[in-house]
């Protein structure tokens, strides 16, 4: 009744003649720090929406740590997409439910992931430690905050990137996994979460150096006073991190909401959608929406996932899983 | 006379045994069975090697470590408040008897975030604490301070109704036979209260055992250092390691059910030894 009168006093007042539709809504389960960025991409692809399909559609959106979004999806959360922080949690979606083919992060362009960002450093105004690249990290007296790679998806890439870096300074696994070991000497507080590490960094004042990705630093530097406070690091190397985006199959078909959730992930791909991506810090794929943004994310040394790891689910089992070299270098004895 | 004439107020013991049993197996044990059904689909092996690798035994440690130490500082001060609000009438009691259900009112989430803002290195508190050398924030004594505050209110509860009870003329008489105020307290007081104070501390302990929301913050979760069991578990479940999780689970479960069944038996006993000490 009451949703009645709204969509039909909703049509009065756009003035439309069709009759109301009943509102077609859609899921965005996604992680931590997009909370910004799908506000707006979600206003935005509604109006196209109605323009194209004239179908009042509402999006909402569950944010959260990347794993546990993914969990949450799994165990029975009715996602019609998510856009998490890498593709292992996506992954994951595949082999616990099969909730999405195996296939699914060649059915988008770019490895699925529309926008990317990477690793930077974030440090305290006038960077008094002079920290300029990875191996001013593990310098004694340094301390370094950085999420737990064991619970946080953005701490991962915060990790590949250092151990790409060292490996490719120091040859090989070995003096990638002593380097390791170093950087996380210097490490005071492991934070479970990305979003709990930028809150040590900035609010409780610890560390002098803050592991974070792009855009979660330039939304840092871009709050109130943030300039006076941080400045913006580039290291030499870094990883490109590819966070991807999927329809979830299952859920779609069962809600008959396929071809509006597919159009919003295209949508993603548009020139106005690369846009938005590029105001919310998140360095765009389309060449021209790129060039034009070039001044605020400068050309970087990129490694990327694929090539340097062999793929998400190599390396979380590497160094991710249990026993992997994250566990080696904090426990003492094993192997 | 037999138990069938006595009246009750509620009728009959099949039906309201009948509705306590169901109620508790829905509540509780059928939850507790899906768990250790998903723990056993690990193997013996595994169940082993996952709930006995170094990390989890280092978490253990902490946890029940740092649940004691809160326990033990909140077995002290927690029946002392308690004496204060039920003896003595001063204004603002009723204030501060309110206050002490605060940590359980609370979400966990906004004390673990307020205690860390409190005790960091650039917190009010925590200032001067790290300038006289005792770094609280991200250590294992912030861990406690978190558990203190989430716990203080079991053993202010349990020992307070206990309290009321005891006449003041018990200590007035003790005082007339010439018993010194500390003999007073120890043979006098103390005796009557061991059973709550008890009681209260198992409660506190089981608590801060499983306490998550307000530790993960202030806790810093260095492996090996100052990282909780909860936390292990939730890092297994964002691996997708359900049975290595509910395995550390049910490790959890057992430690919490034999520490009530100890602190039950001792509180019998205590009861028993008063008894026969009074014949």
């Amino acid at each position: 009744m009451r949703r009645s009168f709204v969509a039909v006093f909703a049509s009065a007042a756009f003035g439309l003649a069709t009759l109301a539709h009943a509102d077609t809504t859609l899921l965005n389960v996604s992680y931590d720090p997009t909370r910004e960025l799908y506000r707006e991409v979600n206003t935005a692809f509604a109006a196209e929406w109605k323009q194209q399909a004239g179908e009042t559609l509402t999006i909402n959106q569950s944010h959260g740590g990347s794993g546990k979004q993914g969990r949450a999806v799994i165990d029975g959360l009715e996602a019609d997409v998510v856009t998490l922080a890498l593709a292992y949690d996506i992954d994951a979606l595949h082999e616990h439910g099969d909730l999405v083919p195996a296939n699914w992060q060649t059915r988008l362009p770019d490895n699925s992931s529309p926008y990317t960002s990477t690793v930077v450093f974030l440090v305290r105004k006038g960077n008094p430690k002079g920290i300029k690249d990875w191996d001013d990290l593990v310098k004694p007296g340094v301390a370094v905050i950085t999420p737990n790679p064991k619970t946080s998806g953005g701490a991962r890439w915060n990790y590949l990137a250092a151990w790409a870096y060292a490996s490719k300074k120091y040859g090989g696994d070995a003096a990638a996994k002593d380097f390791l070991g170093k950087l996380l000497k210097n490490v005071p507080v492991l934070d479970s979460g990305a979003r709990g590490a930028t809150t040590t960094f900035v609010e409780r004042g610890q560390g002098d150096v803050l592991l974070a990705w792009e855009n979660e630093a330039l939304l840092a530097l871009g709050e109130a006073g943030g300039k006076d406070k941080f400045e913006v690091v580039l290291p030499s190397l870094s990883i490109l991190a590819e966070p991807p985006v999927s329809v979830v199959d299952k859920v779609v078909d069962k809600r008959g909401t396929r071809k509006v959730a597919e159009a919003y992930l295209k949508f993603l791909y548009t020139a106005q959608g690369q846009e938005i991506a590029a105001k919310n810090y998140y360095r765009p794929r389309d060449a021209a929406v790129a060039a034009k943004h070039a001044a605020e994310f400068p050309a970087l040394n990129l490694v990327t996932i694929d090539a340097a790891f062999g793929g998400w689910q190599k390396a979380q089992k590497t160094h991710f899983a249990d026993g992997g070299t994250f566990d080696q270098i904090y426990v003492p004895g094993a192997k | 006379m037999r138990l069938r004439g006595r009246r009750h107020a509620l009728p009959g013991f099949g039906l309201t045994f009948g509705l306590c049993v169901s109620y508790l197996a829905l509540i509780v044990l059928i939850p507790l069975a899906a768990l250790a059904l998903k723990s056993a689909t690990l193997g013996p092996a595994q169940f082993w090697a996952a709930v006995s690798s170094p990390r989890a035994l280092a978490s253990y440690r902490v946890t029940f470590g740092c649940a004691a130490l809160a326990g033990l500082i909140n077995l002290v001060l927690g029946p002392l408040l308690a004496w204060v609000l039920v003896r003595y009438r001063f204004p603002g009691r009723k204030l501060i008897d309110a206050l002490v259900d605060l940590p359980f009112a609370l979400p966990t989430a906004v004390a673990g975030i307020t205690l860390t803002a409190l005790y960091a290195s650039n917190g009010p508190l925590g200032r001067w604490l790290e300038a006289a050398g005792w770094k609280v924030a991200y250590t294992p004594s912030g861990i406690t301070v978190a558990l203190i505050f989430v716990s203080l209110p079991f053993l202010v509860r349990s020992v307070q109704p206990v309290l009321e009870q005891l006449e003041p003329d018990i200590e007035e008489a003790a005082a007339t036979l010439g018993a010194g105020r500390l003999t007073t307290l120890w043979r006098v007081v103390l005796p009557t209260l061991w059973p709550a104070i008890l009681a209260g501390f198992a409660l506190a302990f089981a608590r801060a055992i499983g306490e998550y929301g307000s530790v993960i913050f202030i806790a810093g979760n260095m492996p090996m250092v100052s990282e909780i069991t909860p936390l292990l578990i939730t890092a297994k479940l964002d691996q997708y390691d359900y049975a290595g999780a509910t395995a550390i689970a049910v490790v959890l479960l057992a430690a919490s059910f034999l520490a009530l069944v100890a602190i039950n038996l001792l509180q019998l006993w205590t009861v028993r030894r008063r008894s026969a000490e009074v014949r």
